[in-house]
């Protein structure tokens, strides 16, 4: 079994925490309780994050995409955060540069160098501006729901 | 011409690099151009130093390599994609 686990569950849509840690906490925490991730995911993406930074700015609001080694992870999903305030993350590349995230896509992948496709819509999704605002100003966990099954496709990959 | 190893990295040689190693391939499928493209975590850049020929990274290097280091950061936001292309093109027809 290697579909994407997505569902409702995954989708956190009104994230009140104040730091990226907390950010990451609370979402991987999330997935820990579902058994999608084990454990020790909690603790290595926050320190993955540290080390790695993954905020994007992008055209419109600013997206971080955490991930961190395959052993962490029993299924692969995406989880989906919306964050009430924005919550400065480290710019993907650049130690020394922030951007306030809003949303934010935590991977939790588990073969390495795949998931090409997936990656590669989930992509475009950020670069565009119309669907960050969506993502932002929707409140409902199904409906973010459908919308990112829409734009990215599970169903092909 | 002989083949270039390209090292494509990111923290993880899980998520990024594989779509920047994505964007590579077809690049290179587009100019008719061979690449020998290696997929790995920025931590393992080190192992390649006597073989490669350009590093293409989503990670920050601190470390100074023999080779040129072109930031991959463009190929996920999309803003600057042209520009970092052509950086990479540069390399490869060198």
């Amino acid at each position: 079994m290697n579909e994407v686990y997505f569902d409702e569950s995954v989708i956190l849509p009104d994230i009140h925490s104040a730091t990226k840690e907390e950010v990451l906490t609370e979402m991987s925490q999330n997935l820990v309780d579902k058994n999608l991730v084990k454990e020790s995911f909690i603790k290595a993406i926050i320190e993955r994050e540290k080390e790695f930074a993954t905020g994007l700015p992008t055209a419109g609001f600013s997206v971080a995409i955490p991930h961190t080694d395959i052993e962490h992870v029993n299924r692969k999903t995406i989880s989906v955060g919306i964050l009430k305030e924005p919550v400065d993350f480290g710019v993907m590349g650049d130690e020394s540069e922030t951007t306030p995230v809003r949303i934010v896509f935590l991977l939790a992948m588990n073969e390495s160098h795949s998931q090409l496709s997936l990656l590669q819509k989930l992509m475009q999704l950020f670069q565009n501006e119309e669907t960050l605002r969506y993502l932002v100003e929707e409140k409902s966990q199904k409906n973010i729901k459908e919308f990112i099954e829409e734009k990215l496709d599970f169903t092909k990959l | 011409m002989k083949k270039k190893q390209v090292l494509v990295a990111c923290g993880a040689g899980v998520a990024t690099s594989t779509v920047v190693n994505g964007a590579i391939e077809d690049m290179a499928k587009e100019n008719h151009l061979k690449v020998d493209l290696v997929q790995i975590k920025i931590s393992e850049v080190g192992g390649y130093e006597d073989t490669a020929d350009l590093l293409v990274t989503t990670a920050m290097t601190k470390k100074e390599y023999p080779f040129p280091v072109i930031n991959a950061r463009s190929f996920l936001t999309g803003i600057g994609t042209e520009d970092t292309k052509k950086q990479i093109l540069e390399e490869l027809k060198k």
